[in-house]
């Protein structure tokens, strides 16, 4: 087994390609939707947006460069077992693979001082990356990492209505986000949708669903599952399209997810994840062997 | 109510190359085009204020919005990822930069307001759509980075003066006769907000 030292190595190096990895490929389920929505365009503007950013997302990986300039915020969906024996490196070496990713892939330097406007160049900074940490059983280490962007960012979304309203406020919430955003997250996205918990919980699992959870799989909840579907409808009726030029293809996908809430409150939150979703996955085992995958 | 002409237009661009423009037209650019960005128009228009000249002339020019993902190799700048950035922040200072400073072609993501709009009217000016996101595609038509100012805002921020090879598909959704696509689209889109949140059962 490695020691702390070359675990710290070990995550560093392996994050650090996992961030190259989400920065220039495409994930191949958000690839084929894209696919599939230019296929079915006929508008013919939406339809051209669609075509450039099949090339784009081509000439990316054959030139290995960043799908999109905005390499984003590094953000960490991490599980990690109890008796991972890295954990006490664990935090470190996920700051360090964002500098040596902002070096190597080039990543664009994006944290900003919010009072001061200082830019420390290599992407961290106060709470950045942030890393959102749950511990489960055994000795391994999962890291998905989100790049995510600011276009799609700066639309997120909350609301907190009157719980009496119930899902009717769920849904209205989400077509008002929509409609708010417009062309600016770079149409089609996928809308994540966060209920309940709490203002914080509700954002939380609304950018967890529209960034980590894969285009074609189903919520396992037959409520949710019917809303998914009603929700995407709805949303593409409203003929916003690719890069808001009207078109078929406002969302490429709507994902919901809950918390239970307090009876005083129903949060309902809404985030939007553009079409270049940039995320890649990384498994570290207790022997520090590692996988990425998409 | 969409037909499709495509342009290859060099810059600087005149009045008449682009008042002949329309909503929905394809144009390929050779040339110079600059980016800018919040931070850059600002200052642009504090210079403007105080006198100072600044550092590019963009008379009959382009601006980009655009904070590009560059290396420096040697003494030479290279763009590997350079798509647009959303443009509406840039809308409190657009026409006023346009107004001032001879602007011709504003290109970015995500459309423009109306007093923008209103300044490519008046001014002949038009504003093009580059698909949000593609950096590379962007990237592969900047044939060299020919210099960059203003480096003190930071990276993204900078003014870099990049020269362009069939910079493109750009397509205008704002052009110099008063219409404005993106803004269209979004009102109609609202205007079915009734029917849409009825078949949701909501009201
Ligand atoms: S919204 Fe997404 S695709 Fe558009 S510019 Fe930002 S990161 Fe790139």
């Amino acid at each position: 087994m490695p020691s702390l030292e070359e675990f710290k190595e070990i995550i560093a190096k392996a994050v650090s390609e996992t961030i190259e990895r989400a920065a220039i490929y495409i994930p191949p389920d958000i690839k084929q939707a894209l696919k599939r929505a230019y296929e079915e365009e006929v508008n013919p503007m939406a339809k051209s947006q669609l075509e450039a950013i099949l090339k784009n997302i081509e000439l990316a990986e054959k030139f290995k460069k960043p799908v999109c300039q905005d390499t984003g915020s590094i953000i960490y969906y991490v599980t990690v077992g109890y008796d991972f024996p890295g954990l006490r490196v664990l935090r470190e070496a996920l700051v360090e693979a964002v500098r040596r990713a902002t070096k190597q892939v080039p990543l664009r330097p994006n944290t900003v001082d919010p009072f001061t406007g200082r830019n420390p160049g290599d992407n961290t900074g106060r709470y950045m990356p942030y890393i959102h940490l749950e511990l489960v059983e055994g000795d391994g280490l999962e890291v998905t990492v989100v790049p995510k962007g600011g276009g799609s960012e700066g639309v997120s979304y909350l609301e907190l209505p009157p719980p009496g309203e119930g899902v009717k406020a769920v849904k209205r919430v989400v077509v008002d986000a929509v409609l708010k955003a417009g062309s600016l997250p770079c149409p089609p996205t996928i809308v994540g949708v966060g209920v309940g918990g709490g203002a914080d919980i509700a954002m939380y699992l609304a950018k967890k669903a529209a960034c980590t959870r894969k285009i074609g799989t189903l919520n396992p909840d037959p409520v949710l599952y019917e809303l998914e579907k009603e929700l995407y409808e709805a949303l593409n009726s409203l003929g916003i399209g690719p890069m808001g030029l009207g078109g078929k293809y406002t969302v490429l996908a709507v994902h919901v997810d809950y918390a239970h809430r307090h009876p005083a409150a129903m949060p309902v939150a809404v985030a939007f994840q553009c079409w270049a979703t940039r995320r890649a996955t990384v498994k570290i085992n207790a022997n520090g062997k590692y996988v990425i995958e998409q | 109510m969409i037909y499709v002409a495509e342009y290859k237009l060099k810059t600087p661009l005149s009045e008449a190359d682009v008042r002949k423009l329309r909503v929905g037209d394809i144009v390929y650019l050779t040339g110079t085009i600059v980016t800018a960005r919040d931070a850059a128009h600002r200052r642009m228009l504090d210079y403007l204020k105080e006198g100072k000249p600044i550092p590019v002339d963009l008379r009959g020019g382009v601006i980009y919005h655009c904070g590009p993902v560059v290396q420096k190799l040697g003494d030479q700048w290279i763009a590997l990822a350079a798509g647009p950035t959303t443009s509406a922040r840039m809308d409190l200072y657009e026409a006023d930069v346009i107004k001032n400073f001879g602007v011709r072609m504003v290109i970015g993501k995500g459309g423009m307001g109306a007093r923008t709009a209103q300044a490519c009217r008046e001014y002949g000016a038009v504003y093009a759509y580059f698909t949000g996101g593609a950096a590379v595609l962007a990237a592969n038509a900047i044939k060299r980075v020919v210099r960059v100012e203003w480096l003190d805002l930071g990276i993204p921020e900078a003014l870099w003066v990049f020269e362009v090879e069939d910079f493109g598909p750009l397509l205008i959704t704002i052009d110099s006769e008063g219409r404005n696509l993106t803004e269209e689209v979004v009102e109609q889109a609202k205007k079915k907000r009734e029917e849409v949140l009825k078949k949701l059962g909501v009201t």
